[in-house]
């Protein structure tokens, strides 16, 4: 199955945020948020997005 | 050994030395493997038979030979489909891809080029039995010079100027200029992007330009072609870095964001300058009679 824009995952420091229907991924702080989301990316071959300072969801194009 | 015997070897041997002309391996980087050229070698030998033999045909009065010319047509026409299955094919391995429009455009030409070896050694062989061996030379340099002007096509210097732009970031927006590329998350992507990315605006000189070069098809050759010539910082794991070429709305100028490995600001303007203007992505609107009938 080839998928073309599709949310693989978020990511957020702000669980009052979180998006439903989606793998979420819990980070205490931004740091932590951008190593999760660079090694996400790697993995899933998809692009990081930033959508704010707190979320970051992984897009596969 | 009959009358036309020299004039058919002649015929062949000037549509054959045509298709070997303009065979040229240029930076597109094809065909390189010498299969693929002899395969083109071995056609276009074929086409200067089928062009060579029609005017001996015609002289000795057997006019229904003239029909296999017809023949010609549909055996060329599977060349085309022949490079665009294989082009295709290998597009998805491509590191950028050349893109649909332009592999049809490549097909195109192969097609065509097989038409212009039948038209020179037809006109080689009329030449060289109507006059002698200079006449038929003397038709075949005109028949070369021909087919030259034919398969040159437009480059887009003609229909943008080029300028380079710096991209920056505006949050996690890349810019170049004022036209959004794309959205890039990663503070380590983006110091990537920032140096090893250049921006250019292509700014369409007229109505027309501005509709050939919104052509997704023509973005995507230009992609292709800076990044065949001066390399590319990419990898497949890695999808954020991606050459990309996006539309201001206003003005229909395009901004293209390339990641050369060779950051060459006037090389890369002359490469854009010589991509080819597709000839399926030229648009001609104001050919277009607006205040004509039933408009």
């Amino acid at each position: 199955m080839v998928l073309e824009k599709f949310i693989l995952a978020a990511i957020t420091t702000n669980p009052s945020k979180i998006p439903s229907g989606t793998a979420v991924f819990h980070c205490e702080d931004k740091k932590e948020m951008e190593i999760i989301a660079a090694n996400l990316e790697a993995i899933l071959d998809g692009i990081a997005h930033a959508l704010t300072e707190e979320l970051y969801v992984i897009v596969k194009h | 050994m009959s009358e036309y015997t020299y004039p058919i070897l002649f015929g062949l041997a000037a549509g054959t030395l045509t298709r070997i002309y303009m065979l040229r391996t240029d930076y597109r980087q094809y065909p390189t493997y010498l299969h693929g050229k002899i395969i083109h070698v071995a056609l276009g030998f074929i086409a200067a038979g089928l062009g060579t033999v029609a005017i001996p045909s015609i002289m000795e009065e057997e006019f229904t030979a003239v029909t296999f010319l017809t023949l010609a047509a549909s055996q060329f026409r599977e060349v085309r489909n022949m490079e665009r299955n294989t082009l295709t094919e290998l597009d998805s391995y491509e590191m950028v891809p050349r893109g649909k429009t332009y592999i049809e455009g490549v097909a195109i030409a192969f097609e065509s080029r097989n038409y212009l070896v039948i038209f020179t050694s037809l006109l080689s062989t009329l030449g060289y039995l109507v006059f002698n061996i200079w006449g038929g030379l003397a038709a075949a340099i005109l028949a070369v010079f021909i087919s030259k002007k034919l398969m040159s096509g437009g480059r887009l210097k003609e229909i943008v100027e080029v300028e380079f732009v710096e991209p920056r970031f505006d949050g996690a927006g890349l810019y170049v200029d004022n036209i959004y590329i794309m959205n890039i998350g990663l503070p380590e992507r983006q110091e990537e992007v920032l140096r090893y990315g250049m921006g250019f605006i292509l700014k369409p000189k007229n109505f027309n330009a501005r509709s050939t070069i919104a052509n997704l098809g023509q973005r995507q050759a230009i992609l292709h072609d800076v990044s065949t010539a001066l390399g590319v910082y990419r990898d497949s794991g890695t999808p954020a870095l991606v050459p990309l070429a996006k539309r201001d709305l206003d003005d229909g100028r395009i901004g293209v964001f390339v990641l050369p490995q060779e950051k060459n600001i006037n090389k890369a303007i002359k490469i854009i300058e010589a991509v080819p203007t597709l000839e399926n992505a030229i648009r001609m609107p104001t050919e277009r009679q607006t205040n004509g009938k039933g408009s």
